[in-house]
């Protein structure tokens, strides 16, 4: 079955996207350099962006089809997206971030034991370190039952430790929650790693 | 302590400048947005317009208002139509006239705190399935309230000192619309009455001096509120 079947075009000042890809189930890495636009796939797939051309079918699903004027709004795509940076609500303690998008308010622990957030409930945004609060953006995103995941960059600014910490819940979330998963880095080993089929990006 | 006659024109005062704010919240807290957020024709005459009060000799806007709210006027009319109530010469005018001079402070307050309003958690809100009004309910809205309580506060201050417009328009009727820079205009009037300017003035740079800290307390409050993200 596909899973991504995406066609895009975007002029964004002085550059273009043109961006197609087809893959199947698992997790499709997209490669390449910083600043080749592949963050603005990931928000023209999520609803953030608008394209000026093309579509975007997630499992047979048209979430965006210009020339059928068809463009549903972010909310209505349910995009698992974990950004590039945390984006964790300052405001809101991490029990309240993560059953923001959760249908009911419902926080599943069982769900996201894997994460190892537990103890973090009670605790504020701010007061998180940087692999701490990517764990929990990550249960966030899978709290509001997604169709698909958008992880863009997902271990950048992270040491070592807690890179290997993120790459196995990634592993596990490709080997388990059977979720379509489209992945941007610009490190070979990360992708060679999760990807289940790797797309190099100009 | 304070005798009868300043306990009522510290209350008056009081109760003119909170009511002034809670009337102009939603009006400023709306022109904020729309300022902040919204990109219409006109916009530019808005922000002007909303600055008005800010640089027009205050006796204009308490004579304009004057106009708008005399039997005759344009609002003055329906209000006596609809309700049978007049605000001339009453304290509900100086509230009037107290929250016309304080909405360009407090627009300026909330814009700013809007505008500062990081729009990457608004997206991911959406993502997160959250429709506009809820993204605005839960994500903006809280996020630019420390600005909001400036602006209110900052706007309860100016209220307070509102002399101008507020003698242009309702007229200095001790008891009804006599406030403290009002008391205090009519006492330095008064032979005699030095004593009395003396304590009102102090009264009144107290209560300023308080708004300023508190609006001051807040906008740091805002301040680390935002960072650490």
């Amino acid at each position: 079955m596909v899973a991504f079947d995406l066609r895009l075009t975007k002029r964004i000042g002085e550059t273009r996207i043109d961006f197609a890809l087809t893959a199947g189930e698992g997790a499709t890495v997209l490669f390449g350099p910083s600043g080749a636009g592949k963050t603005s796939v990931l928000n023209m797939i999520a609803g953030l962006l608008r394209p000026d051309a093309g579509h975007v079918r997630v499992s047979g699903e048209t979430l965006f089809d210009a020339d059928a004027g068809i463009d549903l709004p972010p909310e209505r795509r349910r995009a698992g997206y974990v950004f590039q940076e945390p984006r964790l609500f300052p405001h809101l303690r991490v029990r309240d971030n993560l059953r923001y998008g959760a249908p009911g308010g419902r926080v599943e622990m069982a769900a996201i034991d894997f994460l190892g957030i537990g103890h973090l409930l009670d605790r504020w945004p701010r007061t998180l370190s940087g692999g701490e609060a990517r764990r929990v953006t990550i249960g966030r995103a899978l709290l509001g039952a997604p169709r698909f995941l958008l992880l863009d960059e997902p271990l950048s600014s992270l040491d070592r430790a807690r890179r290997e910490e993120i790459l196995t819940a990634i592993e596990h979330i490709r080997d388990t929650a059977r979720l379509p998963i489209l992945m941007v880095t610009h490190d070979a080993g990360e992708a060679e790693r999760i990807g289940t089929r790797i797309v190099s990006v100009e | 302590m304070l005798t009868a006659t300043e306990w009522q024109i510290v209350a008056l005062s009081l109760r003119v400048g909170l009511v002034a704010i809670v009337m102009t919240l939603p009006i400023a807290f709306a022109l904020a947005w729309l300022l902040a957020r919204a990109a219409f024709p006109g916009k530019l005459l808005v922000d002007a317009l909303v600055h008005l009060p800010l640089v027009v000799p205050p006796v204009v806007t308490g004579w304009v208002l004057l106009i708008l709210f005399a039997p005759s006027g344009l609002i003055g009319h329906w209000l006596d139509r609809a309700f049978g109530v007049t605000v001339l010469f009453r304290w509900t005018g100086a509230a009037i006239a107290a929250g016309v001079m304080a909405l360009p402070l407090m627009v300026r307050a909330m814009r700013l705190s809007i505008e500062a309003v990081d729009r990457r958690f608004e997206n991911a809100a959406r993502t997160l399935g959250a429709g506009r009004w809820r993204v605005f309910r839960t994500i903006t809205l809280p996020l630019s309230l420390p600005g909001v309580a400036a602006g209110l506060v900052l706007g309860f201050a100016r209220g307070l000192g509102e002399f101008g417009a507020t003698i242009t328009f309702v007229s200095n009727v001790p008891g009804e619309t006599q406030t403290l820079p009002l008391a205090i205009y009519s006492a330095l009037q008064q032979p005699g009455g030095d004593a009395l300017v003396w304590r009102l003035s102090v009264i009144s740079v107290a209560l300023s001096l308080a708004a300023l800290v508190a609006s001051e307390l807040l906008v740091r409050r805002a301040g680390r509120g935002h960072g650490g993200v």
